[in-house]
């Protein structure tokens, strides 16, 4: 099983972190120019353009969008490669072998998506770096104010807060997309259709999920 | 020894087995035949524990499957090989992994013996040098064999196949014939096939349970087949000219 567990970590997280790095730097960059765009107030201090990127990118775009990228590549990854399975017989084969199929195949996934959090905190410093250097070397906000506003009026408990959520959100990947893989019927085609269906209904239940979660932890 | 007793099955309001009653003998190649939608794959899934059947018993060696505990099941699914009609091989593994699946899963032993075992295993199905290979790089015969080794690697007493001959040239067809035939006998085991293939049924079926709309229609062995009176087992085995030809010579030879 421990095995099992780490070539999952290897598939869904560490194979998943260039994407997130990727996404979460240009995100952090263009957050932190769409906010110097529309700050405009000679009034308003530069640094507010660094704490509004570092509000933005740790409250929904770290945890938040990059669940919902998670559910496109994670999700659909896991809901084909057990709809082949169990088109191909496979899934029969472990039955019959009397192996839990659930247990062998969808446990793994789940304990292994317990180390998406780490993945998110990549998200959240590579966002912030990607803001700093679009605002730094963009001209939109200097390097000492951007820094200052990322430690202005800093809440601890928004961390908490994103990494409940995080949590929630790994469920959610993991669980439903292998629902999909398990319980869809059909062949190759509907292996596919599965895969879609999977990344909508993930996507749907974390963006409820996060409008419940925002409401009872900071509403 | 498999003995199954008036065992019904319905999916809905289709009624796919209607009261089939048989006994498998150890190391005998037992054949289920029948038409598309007779009910063979859903008896055999049956007898797999993968359907339950909602009237009836399946007793395997004196065991009534329906009385048994879920570890006692598993237990007894340990106790069952089987061989799929697409081999079923699990494609991110190699040859090797594949056969070694069930060591890892259900045995204690170390790396070296469950080496052993699958080494032994795979030169027993005349696979050699294909223990590094991903099913995708071997060919059809090559997956079933691998199949083969699979199921018997943890000396089954029950080996399903359901048509193992699906997919391969006629020579290669009776080479996996005969290795479960060789198989059965060597390791006393209750082999059940679930077979179209008119061949298999001549050159090995030393028992054929004959389906028709769910209902045991015929029973009896490749030799009886010939001479049976049977009108829905004869329109089936002898519906290509071939066979008609072969009953024909059948025939006029015994007369």
């Amino acid at each position: 099983m421990r095995s099992l567990i780490l070539k999952e970590i290897d598939e869904l997280i560490y194979g998943s972190l260039g994407i997130i790095i990727f996404i979460s730097f240009f995100i952090g960059g263009v957050v932190t120019i769409q906010t110097a765009l529309n700050l405009n107030s000679p009034l308003i201090p530069k640094s507010l353009i660094g704490f509004a990127t570092r509000q933005s990118v740790i409250l929904e775009f770290a945890p938040t969008f990059t669940s919902i990228i998670m559910a496109g590549k994670v999700g659909s990854y896991i809901t084909s490669s057990i709809g082949t399975m169990k088109v191909t017989e496979q899934i029969d084969a472990l039955e019959v072998m009397g192996v839990n199929s659930v247990n062998y195949l969808v446990f793994p996934k789940i304990i292994a998506m317990l180390a998406y959090p780490f993945a998110v905190a990549i998200a959240m410093y590579v966002g912030i770096l990607g803001g700093w250097i679009a605002g730094a070397f963009g001209g939109y906000a200097p390097s000492g104010e951007f820094i200052k506003g990322l430690q202005l009026d800093f809440i601890p408990f928004h961390i908490t807060y994103s990494f409940i959520k995080t949590v929630v959100f790994a469920f959610v990947i993991a669980t439903i997309p292998s629902f999909h893989g398990l319980y869809m019927k059909g062949g190759a085609l509907e292996v596919g259709k599965a895969s879609t269906t999977a990344f909508v209904w993930t996507s749907v239940v974390i963006i409820i999920l996060n409008y419940i979660l925002t409401q009872l932890m900071l509403g | 020894m498999i003995e199954v007793e008036n065992i019904h099955k319905s999916f809905g309001d289709t009624h796919v087995l209607k009261g089939i009653s048989t006994v498998f003998e150890d190391g005998k190649t037992n054949l289920i035949i029948g038409q598309s939608g007779s009910g063979k794959t859903v008896f055999l899934k049956c007898l797999l524990g993968l359907f339950e059947p909602e009237e009836g018993q399946i007793c395997y060696n004196g065991q009534f499957y329906s009385e048994l505990s879920r570890s006692e099941r598993r237990d007894l699914r340990q106790e069952m090989g089987m061989v799929f009609q697409g081999s079923a091989l699990f494609d991110s593994m190699t040859v090797e992994g594949n056969v070694m699946f069930p060591l890892g899963m259900f045995t204690n032993q170390s790396k070296a013996e469950m080496q052993d075992r699958v080494d032994f295993v795979l030169e027993r199905v005349n696979l050699i040098d294909a223990h590094k290979k991903f099913p995708s790089e071997i060919s059809g015969g090559m997956q079933k064999r691998v199949a083969i080794a699979r199921a018997i690697v943890m000396n089954p007493k029950y080996l399903f196949c359901d048509e193992p001959n699906s997919g391969l040239d006629p020579k290669t067809a009776i080479l996996i014939d005969n290795l479960i035939q060789e198989i059965t006998k060597e390791y006393n085991i209750t082999t059940v096939i679930n077979t179209h293939d008119m061949n298999s049924v001549m050159e090995i079926g030393e028992k054929i349970i004959f389906l028709k709309d769910g209902i045991k229609a015929w029973e009896g062995t490749n030799k009886e087949i010939f001479k049976t009176d049977n009108e829905a087992v004869t329109n089936f085995v002898y519906s290509s000219e071939l066979f008609k030809k072969v009953r024909q010579m059948y025939i006029e030879e015994r007369n």
